[in-house]
């Protein structure tokens, strides 16, 4: 019983990062129709903006957080300007396409920069972890939670309650409808992609420091924020929520129980059986799949 | 013309090996000729059936570890009290195993993931090879894991074994023109018609009587046991294979050279295969770093999709015309 609840806790520790990669993911799909190979990129560039800042140029931990997640935005925004802006309305496997050529070129580029060794980023919180009963849990992964919650309510308060966020909703429902209202379908898939990017980047920079940062890391974050994606409904943010926190709570059980090598096998699985059994997700409404 | 072309470029490929006096180089070729029958499979379902399959690299993967287990014979403890041995087997049988197996993957794979279209199958053919890649990694009695499979056996036929490059080259040569010729048979059959008129417009296919899942299926069928034979030419060539070869990269590499060549057309993964299967090498010689090698390749492969969308063979095509 202890057991499952430590699983329990640290999937919920896990889980906070996890949503934040997927509402991204979510994000881009439900309003551009993008289906966004970089997003492992971004999280891997928060994590090595994160090192780059703390451990290279000795930011402090909590300036360096925002900065690493404004730089994020950054990049995607111009990622959107240069290669997505001139494809729009183009077929979905158009766009695929370049952007899994933009995956390579960024993953090669990290590569080049940091080289292939995993880079730690050391965090200023107490190693001793706080106790709770029969359950424990390091200081920096209830940091990591508690931020990454701030983010996501921070995104529902734009979706919902800013003039960006409602202009992001109508093109959600009707991309030609909004434009004719008046809303500018240019900068809301700029805004839209660099929000994205952003929460990617913001994932990497609360995780890397609690793992370690590595050129390949992003691949099996893209993957995790594909399935988290498909388990809550392609464009569902709350779906995205509750599927990333799902996600963490299969993974923890299926590594606690089965075998921790197949750890990252449960997120793929765990794909393969929605699409069999529920193409739509578990959380959308209405979907069309195609 | 045509026909003198052919023949001329059947006789440069048929005598290769007499001319080429570089180990290396003809490596390298054998290589790429077995990346362009995979890529040629692929272009099956992209190119013909219209499907962005972006787990290819399972059936070429499992094609290589079928036909290398089965050659090389193994023991796996399936229940605590049933234990399945396999004794080594002749090569040529091994790699029949190898495409069967793929097939069978792709039969499998291909009712339940046409359930869905675009952006979903797509997820579900990556989630498929990742699914793969961790059971090769993590299944270590079958597979022995990442200490991978060592000392496969070369392809023999009586006398005749395959342990120097010339034969080798000639065998990926003669595999990869049959399997030329089956696409083209193919794909000029009534089903191949089925598949290009599900590609371009399915609900009207639909409602002229053809059998969506079941040309899908066959498509994708035919197309991993094509994939699953360069898998098993591959194994029994390079003679050692670990999980690496179910990374995401080779799908990439199969994408890359079949869209760059011209989807849809019979001689575009050919022409992609060659570009791409000889680059590395040109830019080795460039002293580029491998870094930079895959930043070319994303590069190129965005500039392909902005630049010539339909693909090489397309393009020379309407010069020529």
């Amino acid at each position: 019983m202890d057991q499952l609840l430590q699983h329990g806790l640290n999937a919920l520790m896990l889980g906070g990062t996890y949503a934040l990669l997927g509402i991204g993911l979510t994000l881009i799909f439900g309003i551009m129709k993008v289906v966004n190979f970089t997003h492992g990129e971004l999280y891997a560039f928060g994590a090595y903006m994160m090192y780059a800042l703390v451990m290279l140029t000795g930011v402090n931990f909590f300036v360096a957080l925002p900065l690493a997640i404004a730089l994020g935005v950054l990049l995607g925004a111009a990622l959107e300007l240069l290669l997505l802006r001139r494809l729009r309305g183009a077929d979905i496997d158009t766009t695929m396409l370049v952007m899994i050529g933009a995956w390579i070129a960024l993953q090669a580029a990290e590569q080049l920069a940091w080289t292939g060794v995993a880079k730690s980023i050391n965090n200023p919180f107490p190693a001793a972890p706080l106790v709770v009963g029969a359950v424990s849990v390091a200081w920096n992964r209830v940091f990591v939670l508690v931020v990454a919650l701030a983010l996501i309510g921070l995104t529902y308060g734009l979706i919902n309650h800013t003039k960006l966020g409602r202009a992001m909703r109508a093109t959600f429902q009707d991309r030609e409808t909004a434009a004719l209202m008046g809303v500018q379908i240019g900068t809301i898939h700029t805004a839209t992609f660099a929000l994205g990017s952003g929460l990617a980047a913001a994932a990497g920079a609360l995780l890397g420091p609690v793992f370690v940062a590595y050129p390949s890391m992003g691949d099996l974050a893209a993957a995790k924020a594909f399935a988290i994606v498909i388990l809550g409904g392609m464009g569902s943010i709350p779906g995205a929520t509750i599927g990333g926190f799902i996600l963490a709570l299969v993974e923890e059980l299926g590594a606690g129980y089965i075998s921790s090598g197949y750890r990252d096998a449960m997120g793929f699985a765990l794909i393969i059986v929605i699409l069999l059994f529920r193409p739509t997700g578990l959380f959308a409404r209405k979907e069309r799949i195609g | 013309m045509k026909a003198a072309l052919t023949t001329a470029w059947l006789v440069v490929l048929g005598t290769l090996p007499l001319w080429l006096d570089n180990p290396y180089f003809l490596h390298v070729i054998i290589v790429a000729g077995i990346f362009i029958i995979a890529a040629m499979s692929l272009n099956l379902l992209l190119g013909y059936a219209g499907q962005l399959s972006l787990g290819h690299v399972a059936f070429f993967g499992i094609g290589a570890y079928a036909s290398a287990l089965t050659s090389l014979g193994f023991k796996v403890t399936i229940f605590p009290q049933w234990v399945l041995t396999v004794e080594a087997n002749p090569v040529w049988l091994a790699m029949l195993m190898g495409m069967v197996a793929a097939g069978l993957c792709g039969w499998f794979i291909g009712r339940i993931a046409f359930k869905v279209r675009g952006a979903y199958f797509v997820i579900v053919s990556i989630s498929f090879a990742e699914v793969v890649r961790l059971i090769a990694v993590n299944w270590v009695e079958l597979t022995q894991g990442p200490m991978a499979l060592n000392n496969i056996p070369p392809l023999a036929l009586g006398d005749l074994v395959f342990w120097k490059k010339p034969e080798n080259y000639w065998l990926v040569l003669a595999v990869a023109v049959v399997a030329y010729i089956l696409v083209r048979r193919l794909v000029h059959s009534r089903a191949g018609r089925a598949m290009v008129a599900l590609a371009e417009n399915e609900p009207l296919a639909t409602s002229v009587g053809i059998d969506v899942t079941r040309y899908l299926v066959l498509a994708t069928v035919v197309s991993a046991a094509m994939a699953g034979a360069a898998g098993a030419l591959y194994a029994h060539y390079v003679r050692i294979v670990d999980p690496d070869v179910f990374l995401f990269i080779y799908t990439v590499t199969m994408v890359i050279m079949v869209v760059t060549g011209g989807k849809g057309t019979l001689a575009g993964p050919i022409v992609g295969g060659l570009i791409f299967g000889l680059l590395p090498e040109g830019l080795r010689a460039l002293a580029f770093a491998p870094e930079t090698q895959w930043i070319v390749y994303g590069v190129l492969m965005v500039l392909v999709v902005y630049f010539l969308p339909q693909g090489i063979v397309p393009a020379l095509r309407r010069i020529r015309a």
